[in-house]
């Protein structure tokens, strides 16, 4: 088990560096020009977003709304740190984290007694308490935009942000920590009665969850360069919900398809910019009803035959 | 602003607010669900009555009721195409989906209307009445008059009329509902249509207190309706009626003595609160699980 | 002394008194029966026990110390497992993975440790891999173990819920109708188990079940409740030859 496991390490490692070796040398000669590259940071970006909500979502299987709120904590306290501490890029990112994760803990302890559509609404209205909170409070600068954030985001530091997030999640859920967060998913009582402290674990997977959305909200402050309230409004929540559930809930390797599907996608509708909105809406509806209603039954045999094969998916 | 004009300006907006949150309400009592796009319903609604109005011409009575049955229409119609086939998945399916329509009704307006701001007919006569010694506008007293007449007339549909006994059957439990011979597929059909023909009213109450009208306007009204009626106890009319008031009253206080930029902080903040200390809302019942 | 001991145990919903004065005591390594018919508040009985309800009046005790102010999962760690009457397996995990969560305290390697994938963590999972095969292998489930727990036929998830108990390595095990929807043949097969079970792990063993000869069958001792009280407690023998249960219960099925 132990040599499996480590032989398997080892080759998704090396993957990654070939992945991340390949889009350096297209980007560095070219072949992938700077607005491109651009995109690719976001992808990223919304990578550690959406991996991240898993967990909670996924995984823990409590459904929030909230995820924004979080990213905008990262965002704000790790920009603001790099501006006015004059703290290395590094530094910020981790206290961005942090912040995230504080907040995630303290939004955490109140509301994960609630279930479903509660929970849903209730970490929706903290998203907007943060939101209102970032737009009123001086040091942010409200709605004109907190600006001269140093820009430090490079396609390597996401990358390797992307990375370490999808194999953090990973091996919680492997471990007998993640099972634990999976079992409340499927029964909470159930679990409850079979030793599981699980406010404990709903609560852990839930500050986890805030402290990569923190992080993802630092890398975001620091290629951006300037923060607005309005973009952690609760479309971006469930901009993010989205790709997590098109992905498949409990599925870290969907929600990375679905986070770079869903943030190229958009570039190539924007011949039909005016459209684009409203096709995203109907893609959404249809993709709903048809993951729901099992109308691809071939193509989702097909997928379950992989997942099998390559054991790294945890359902 | 006096106390009293900060309460009868309150109550307006509140009535408002329970005219749409009657639409959730109803939705949640029956199929168990957030319907996400009725705030964009609403915004349908203040549209028909402009077009109707302004654009054809035709006189106000006729302008409200296309406006009433458009909705209606509308709301049955996302039910069949949307929710329909989701009814047994999980909430999260459903509510992507909700969220996915009122994305799609919103930018179809976006595309039709642009996102400039329309200004909405003023068919209210101007000035104010004098009561009691205070002086309310015409719109107030119609919100607060429409709200009153809108959730009596529900409550006695409801309780009184085979339909409503039908409905209050289906909200239990429809598989049993349906063996008793209740067509399961009419009455959520129906519950849609009232709720968004109700919401229409508010809709209209919305172009006329603000008197521009944008494809934006469902999403905050939509989400601070929804709050009112957890608020009042999701599925209670009663209670969605009382929620819009007291949310309506709220935010007219904070706007008055503290400062509009909190207005929707502390309708929030309300959300939050009911949620942690009575889940069931004020009028709700908290359901035991069983083991 | 008793493992454990109910005293004058009540619970009330509104104004129904589904549980009240319930008195009874399990020794090590016993098992009991609880018997009734539908509705006399046997379940209510587990779910005090196992802290899901808190009760109105009375004491519970369990090796010796009060468990009332304990949480469920609290109940649990300190050695009260159980089933339930309406299966309730954690359906989209694993087999193996059911019994996993089960032994979740079993090691207490950190969220770190497995982050980082220390030694820590790879002895942790190796012997907690271990232990839930050897569980399964009592319930002849481990040839299934990397199979969906929803996909199992019913008779086996049954089984699984007991392994999924076993693995908090409990001193009381708690069944609920654990031969609910088996046909004779089954149940037979399972009474063996469970007798097995109690040799095998020394625990107590705590039955709901309506098959009244099944249980004279394999308890040592019987409680009867009927409308939330005792109705009667005693061995088989004395069970079968009282005459209020012969009024309440059997009466009606013969």
């Amino acid at each position: 088990m132990k040599k499996k496991d480590i032989r398997q390490f080892i080759l998704s490692f090396a993957l990654a560096l070939v992945i991340y070796g390949a889009f350096m040398f297209a980007m560095n000669s070219g072949i992938i020009n700077s607005y491109w590259s651009g995109i690719l940071i976001v992808a990223c970006i919304n990578v550690v977003l959406s991996t991240s909500l898993n967990l909670a979502s996924g995984y823990l299987g409590q459904l929030t709304l909230g995820h924004a709120g979080f990213m905008s904590v990262g965002a704000y306290a790790s920009a603001l740190c790099s501006i006015y501490l004059g703290t290395s890029f590094i530094v910020s990112l981790f206290i961005g984290a942090l912040a995230a994760a504080l907040v995630g803990l303290l939004i955490g302890i109140p509301t994960l007694r609630l279930k479903g559509d509660y929970l849903c609404i209730i970490t929706l209205a903290f998203n907007e308490i943060i939101r209102i909170i970032m737009l009123n409070i001086g040091i942010t600068n409200g709605a004109k935009g907190l600006m001269g954030i140093p820009m430090s985001t490079n396609f390597t530091i996401v990358f390797f942000s992307a990375v370490i997030t999808i194999y953090v999640i990973y091996s919680i859920v492997k471990s007998r920590h993640g099972r634990a967060i999976i079992s409340i998913r499927e029964d909470e009582t159930a679990s409850e009665l079979a030793g599981i402290p699980t406010s404990y674990y709903k609560i852990l997977a839930f500050t986890i969850s805030a402290f990569f959305a923190g992080l993802a909200g630092g890398l975001y402050a620091h290629y951006i360069t300037i923060l607005i309230p309005k973009v952690f409004d609760y479309n971006k929540s469930v901009e993010i919900l989205v790709m997590v559930v098109l992905g498949g809930l409990g599925n870290l390797k969907g929600s990375v398809i679905a986070a770079i599907v869903l943030t190229i996608l958009p570039e190539y509708l924007r011949a039909f910019s005016d459209y684009r909105m409203l096709l995203y809406a109907i893609v959404l509806i249809a993709a709903m009803i048809i993951k729901e209603k099992n109308l691809m039954p071939h193509i989702k045999e097909k997928f379950s035959k992989k997942k099998d094969e390559n054991k790294e998916v945890a359902e | 602003m006096s106390f009293l004009s900060t309460i009868i300006n309150g109550l307006s907006v509140g009535g408002m607010y329970a005219l749409v949150a009657i639409g959730y309400t109803m939705v949640y009592g029956i199929a168990k669900m957030i319907n996400f796009a009725h705030g964009e319903i609403i915004m349908v609604g203040a549209y028909i009555t402009y077009v109707v109005f302004s654009l054809m011409g035709m006189p106000v009575i006729v302008a409200v009721l296309a406006s009433i049955i458009g909705c209606a229409l509308l709301g049955v119609v996302t039910e069949k195409v949307a929710y329909k086939p989701l009814r047994n998945s999980g909430s999260l399916a459903v509510l992507i989906t909700a969220i996915g329509v009122s994305y799609l009704l919103q930018n179809l307006f976006l595309l039709i209307f642009g996102s400039a701001a329309i200004t909405f007919p003023d068919f209210l006569p101007k000035g104010q009445i004098h009561f009691l010694g205070m002086s309310i506008s015409y719109v107030s007293a119609l919100s607060l008059v429409l709200t009153c007449i809108c959730t009596f007339l529900l409550l006695l549909f409801v309780n009184t009329t085979k339909l409503g006994k039908a409905m209050r059957a289906v909200s239990e439990d429809k598989g049993a509902a349906e063996l008793m011979g209740i067509n399961v597929n009419n009455t959520i059909s129906l519950t849609f249509a009232i709720g968004s023909g109700i919401g229409a009213v508010g809709g209209v109450i919305y172009g006329l207190s603000y008197s521009l009208i944008n494809p934006y306007l469902g999403a905050m009204l939509g989400i601070k309706a929804f709050i009112a009626a957890v608020l009042g106890g999701i599925g209670d009319i009663k209670g969605a009626m009382v929620g819009g008031l007291l949310i309506g009253l709220a935010e007219a206080f904070t706007i008055t003595y503290i400062s509009s930029t909190f207005s929707d902080a502390v309708v929030f903040g309300i959300l939050i609160f009911i949620l942690l200390v009575k889940p069931a809302g004020l009028f709700g019942i908290n359901v035991r699980e069983k083991v | 002394m008793a493992l454990l001991k109910t005293e004058g145990l009540g619970i009330q919903f509104g104004g129904l008194k589904a549980v009240d004065e319930f008195n009874f005591e399990i020794d090590k390594n016993q098992l009991f029966g609880l018997i009734g018919p539908n509705g006399a508040g046997k379940t209510t009985v587990f779910n005090l026990l196992t802290g899901v309800y808190k009760p109105t009046s009375g004491q519970i005790t369990f090796d010796g110390k009060s468990i009332l102010k304990m949480s469920p999962t609290q109940i649990t760690q300190f050695g009260i497992a159980r089933t339930f009457q309406n299966i309730r397996l954690f359906k989209n995990m694993s087999v193996i993975d059911n019994v996993k969560v089960g032994l979740h305290h079993s090691q207490n390697y950190s969220l770190i440790a497995s982050v980082l994938h220390t030694p820590n963590y790879y002895k942790g999972e190796e012997a907690i891999e271990e232990m839930a095969l050897s569980l399964l292998r009592v319930f002849d489930l481990d040839q299934y173990a990397q199979v969906k727990a929803n996909n199992l036929p019913y008779g086996k998830q049954r089984k699984l819920e007991i392994a999924r108990a076993l693995a908090t390595s409990p001193k009381l095990l708690l069944l609920d109708e654990p031969a609910a929807g088996m046909n004779p043949t089954e149940t037979a097969e399972l009474m063996e188990t469970i007798k097995i079970v109690r040799e095998k792990f020394s625990i107590a063993i705590l039955l709901i079940e309506h098959d009244m000869k099944l249980v004279m069958g394999i308890c040592e001792k019987i409680a009867v409740l009927n409308f939330g009280t005792v109705l009667a407690f005693g061995t088989p023998d004395e069970i079968k030859n009282n005459p209020d249960v012969i009024a309440a219960y059997l009466g009606d099925e013969e």
